[in-house]
Order: structure tokens, then C-alpha cells, then sequence
């Protein structure tokens, strides 16, 4: 640790003092930043969660626990678990989302790694293109794609997987194949750089000492990839959680997520106080899961958190 | 070299296509010259043209490109000098502080959103500042790019050989000196990086935009999400077309530009 005074770092001897002074410099004004304008704000909707709605919209004391205890499905209309159920269902969304991206993102990540030299990087920059390409674009395009009248539908419907008067679009379907679509170069990118890494004579080995193929991939492959599947979930699963405009644009009335109810409680009803407390609940499980995640997934995951 | 087999390739071809359907359909639309979306009715290019008339468009793309352009310079200053900082200087409280740059990275850019709302929306009404617009967005933007070109930025001076310095200092160098011949120019290639990065995260984001704009100050992605809650029309498909088009140049021209230093391809 550069804490102990004396100690050579990069070629300089730096005191304690010298540490604060240079650290007051760089690190200051970004720490700074930071945290008038993130963690401050942060704290501050904590604050406001536990405060009442007013009259015409703003908010004021006193302080209560109604906007947990409400969220909790202690309503007006007795007792009613929808905020809860968002939140579950956000949580599917975001693990059903990161499950699909992974299913794909492995066949994918593969292949560009198996391409000849020559193919890599035209390979890889197709990935790349959709990563850097705008989300809001690449979904409501699948408004256009799942319309009724589209091509689309019209096969779905003769393979039976949807009736003519059930639309495609809005449905909880469409929202999981425009995330997917949206979030799959999230996973490719890490688990192809994981891929890239992996060091074949241990497959080879294992073959050599009679595993099947399945059994090579499971014990001598996957261990490998694991850093990059681990970091890509996590890329997936955060934003897909907290998703609004996917589920804004392709879901109905009936698919409502975390971040439609924290949009409408904020813009909408302009209920600032309840919109603050569902947010904080829907970070704190996030926060959790993170966490509980990076324990399961133990050294593996240790680069990223 | 391991071959590519039958299936992986089949599947590899599927997901490439699942991934571009929508990008391709936008700018197969964007030509069609039905007045309000829907089947294919023939060729046009009359939406393109009818961008330039359209000033809000135009606004649009101007505030989109300030926003983006000074706040990844702001962003990549303090993100820099934060990733050297926490990499090479020490101070009480360093570790805790460090977790503050995860923090964009690991909650939904939702909750960002609404707490900047809130807290531009409190020191307005306690100070009478910050009026919602413009400058609020850009400040928002700044925060989030901030540690996302710390992150980039000190993983590159990790990966460094501590040894180059030394020898710099060992053959009289003063820190100054140091860094500005040695330590700049190797820490360079993450700088850029860094910044390209904050960049396109500007470019691409709506949510944060989306609450901490206010009246006159539209971005390219919520101009476009506003038109599209009022159902697709062709000359949203001919912008996206165009914005498609400068993220896919912008792309392989970086790519490209990356090439050299690879030869073999990674």
C-alpha cells in the first residue's frame, strides 16, 4: 500500500502529505463530482421517500413510512400486490433477458473466434455495429417488424405460434425479443474476449483422456469463459431490470416494469415521494442480487465488482 | 486453427440476422413512400428532403451534438485525472470512494435519472439555479461519463510496467517531466479510449436525458422516442437511417484505426 510513508512508488518518494496534496488534485475534482451530482441525489430521493405527496404535486414533511407501506400493498383499496409484482416481474425481464443473451451469445462468441485471422475483426465490428447503434432505434423498429400486417406475424400465425387476433406487438413476448436483440452484443463482447483466452491443450486433454464432447465443454471449456459470461450477465441483467423504454415501446398496459411505474410516478401522477421510494426499493434488490451474485460466482467474477 | 462447423455456422448466421432485422428494416422503410408507415407502397426519397425543412430536426441534431461534444470534454479531464489519481495516490476514505465509480455502472439508469431530476428540481427551488435544459443535461451527462473514463482510463495504467517510470525518475526526470514524456503518452491510448466511450454513451442516451431536459431542449433520441409514441412515420425512419449510418462509419472507422497495432487480427 502507497499509505506507508517512505515507501518508493513508480520511482518517487512520496510523504503522507504528498499523497493528499497530489490525491486533492487528480482524484478531487472527479470524487467531487461525483458526488454532489450522483451521490448526493442518491441520498436526496432516500430523503424524499420518506416524505408525504402535497397538494399539487410537490412534497413535503411529514415524514412517513406510507410510500413503503403502500408499495407493500397497504393501499386505499385494501390490500393489492401490484408494485410488488412489477418488481418481480422486472426481475424475470432482467434474468430471463440475460438467460437468453447468454444461450445466444455463446454460439456466437465461438464462432468469431473460430474465423480465420482474415474474417476476426469484419466478425466482431457486425457485433459492434448494433452495440454502438442507438437502442430507441433498433426498437421500435420491431414495432414495424411484429405489426399485424407484416410478414412476420403473418408466419407466426401460420406456424400456430400466435392467433390472428392476438398481436405479436404490444405483448410481454415482443419486449423479450427486442431486449435480447438490444442487449446480446453486451454478452458477446466479454464472453468473445474470454473465448479468445481460452487454452485449448486442456480440451484437448480431456478429450485425449476419453470425455465426450459434452463433457469437454462443461469441464474443460466453460470454467474458462466463465469470467466473460459472469461480467456480461451483470452488463445484461442491470440495464434490462431497470429497463423503461423497451417495455414502454413494445409492451401493452399489461406489462408494466419497474422503470415504467418509477417514470409514471415521477411524470405522470408527479407522486415524487412514492416514484422515489419504488426506485430506491428497486436499487436496493438490484444492489442485492449483485451482490449475492458476485458471492456465487466467487474469484471468477472478482475483476468486475 | 479450429474450423468453423455446419451448425455453428447456421446459428452464428441466424443471430446475425435477429440482430440486424431491425436496423435493416428501418432503413428499408425510410424509402417507402407511404405516407404513414405500413406496407410497401414504392420508392422515395422525399423523406430525406424533408429533414432539412424540418427545424426542429435540425435543433435537435445540434443539441445532441454540443451535448455530446462538451460533456466527454469535461468528462474525459476529470475521468483522467480521477483514474491516475486513485491509481498512484493515496488518501483516507480512497477505498470507499473508489466504489463511487460503480456506481453508474451497477444501478439502473432509471434511478440516476429520477435522482437527478430530483435534486436539480430541490436546488432550483432552494437557490434558483439550474434552470432544466441544456446545461442540466449536459452536468447529468458529465456524471455518468465521469467514471465510466476513470474505469477505462486506470485499468490501462494497471496493465503499465512500473519500471518506465522509474527508470524516467532514475535518469532525472522531475514528475512533471514524468508524466507529461512517459506516463502521458503510454496512459494515452486508454485516454482516447475513455473518451470515445463517454462519448457514444452520450450520444446513445435517452433516459437520463429524458428526465433532466426541460422545455426547448430536445435530443435526437427523445425526439425520436416522442414521435414514435405518436406512431412511426417515414421521415423518423429516414433520420434513424442517418443516424444508423454515422454509428456504422463511426464504428469501422475506429476499427480501422485500431488495426494497425494488430496485425494478425487479435
Amino acid at each position: 500500500m502507497a499509505k506507508k510513508k517512505g515507501e518508493v512508488k513508480f520511482g518517487e518518494q512520496l510523504t503522507v502529505g504528498g499523497h493528499l496534496s497530489r490525491s486533492v488534485v487528480t482524484s478531487g475534482p472527479g470524487i467531487f463530482w461525483v458526488t454532489v451530482f450522483l451521490l448526493v441525489p442518491l441520498v436526496w430521493i432516500g430523503v424524499v421517500s420518506f416524505l408525504t405527496r402535497g397538494e399539487v404535486g410537490g412534497y413535503g414533511k411529514p415524514f412517513t413510512f406510507e410510500n413503503y407501506t403502500r408499495f407493500a400493498g397497504f393501499g386505499f383499496f385494501g390490500f393489492d400486490l401490484l408494485y410488488p409484482q412489477i418488481i418481480f416481474r422486472s426481475l424475470v425481464l432482467g434474468a430471463g433477458t440475460a438467460g437468453f443473451c447468454m444461450l445466444a451469445a455463446l454460439p456466437l462468441a465461438f464462432f468469431i473466434a473460430g474465423m480465420p485471422a482474415r474474417y476476426k475483426n469484419t466478425a466482431l465490428t457486425l457485433v459492434l455495429i448494433p452495440f454502438w447503434t442507438n437502442l430507441l432505434i433498433r426498437t421500435y423498429a420491431w414495432q414495424i417488424i411484429l405489426a399485424p400486417e407484416s410478414p412476420i406475424t403473418h408466419l407466426a400465425v401460420a406456424l400456430g405460434l400466435t392467433t390472428a387476433g392476438s398481436p405479436l406487438y404490444p405483448s410481454a413476448m415482443a419486449i423479450y425479443i427486442g431486449m435480447v436483440c438490444d442487449y446480446l452484443p453486451f454478452l458477446v463482447l466479454p464472453l468473445y474476449s474470454s473465448v479468445e483466452k481460452i487454452d485449448w491443450s486442456i480440451a484437448e486433454a480431456a478429450s485425449d483422456l476419453g470425455a465426450d464432447k459434452l463433457r469437454v465443454f462443461w469441464h474443460a471449456i466453460l470454467p474458462q469463459v466463465t469470467p466473460g459470461l459472469v461480467a456480461g450477465i451483470v452488463l445484461v441483467f442491470i440495464p434490462a431490470t431497470g429497463q423503461f423504454v423497451i417495455p414502454d415501446l413494445l409492451g401493452g398496459a399489461k406489462t408494466v416494469m419497474m422503470g415504467n411505474a418509477i417514470q409514471q410516478q415521477f411524470l405522470q401522477s408527479r407522486d415524487w415521494p412514492f416514484g422515489s421510494a419504488i426506485a430506491f426499493i428497486g436499487m436496493g434488490i438490484v444492489l442485492v442480487g449483485l451482490w449475492v451474485y458476485a458471492r456465487f460466482s466467487g474469484e471468477k467474477g472478482g475483476e468486475l465488482l | 486453427m479450429r474450423r468453423v462447423s455446419l451448425p455453428l455456422w447456421l446459428i452464428s448466421g441466424l443471430l446475425y440476422i435477429f440482430m440486424y432485422a431491425p436496423i435493416a428494416v428501418v432503413i428499408v422503410f425510410s424509402f417507402n413512400s407511404a405516407k404513414h408507415g405500413g406496407p410497401w407502397m414504392g420508392f422515395t426519397t422525399q423523406w430525406y428532403g424533408k429533414l432539412l425543412d424540418s427545424s426542429d430536426k435540425i435543433a435537435a441534431t445540434e443539441n445532441t451534438i454540443i451535448l455530446a461534444v462538451v460533456s466527454t470534454a469535461i468528462a474525459t479531464v476529470l475521468g483522467t485525472l480521477l483514474g491516475y489519481g486513485l491509481s498512484r495516490y493515496w488518501f483516507p476514505g480512497k477505498k470507499l470512494f473508489s466504489l463511487l465509480m460503480y456506481i453508474p455502472v451497477v444501478i439502473p439508469d432509471i434511478v440516476m435519472a429520477v435522482a437527478m431530476l430530483a435534486f436539480f428540481d430541490l436546488v432550483s427551488s432552494l437557490l434558483g439555479w439550474f434552470n432544466m435544459g441544456l446545461t442540466t443535461m449536459t452536468i447529468a451527462h458529465i456524471t455518468f461519463q465521469i467514471p465510466f473514463v476513470a474505469i477505462v482510463v486506470r485499468s490501462r495504467l494497471v496493465g503499465m510496467d512500473p519500471a518506465i517510470e522509474e527508470a524516467a525518475h532514475d535518469l532525472g526526470a522531475s514528475t512533471w517531466q514524468t508524466f507529461w514524456g512517459v506516463t502521458f503518452p503510454l496512459m494515452l491510448p486508454g485516454v482516447l479510449a475513455g473518451a470515445m466511450l463517454a462519448f457514444t454513451l452520450s450520444l446513445d442516451d435517452f433516459v437520463v436525458s429524458f428526465f433532466t431536459t426541460g422545455p426547448g431542449a430536445t435530443t435526437l433520441p427523445i425526439l425520436i422516442y416522442s414521435s414514435v409514441k405518436r406512431g412511426i412515420t417515414p421521415d423518423i425512419n429516414a433520420l434513424s437511417t442517418l443516424i444508423v449510418l454515422a454509428s456504422v462509419v463511426g464504428t469501422v472507422g475506429v476499427t480501422l484505426l485500431q488495426r494497425p497495432r494488430q496485425p494478425s487480427g487479435g
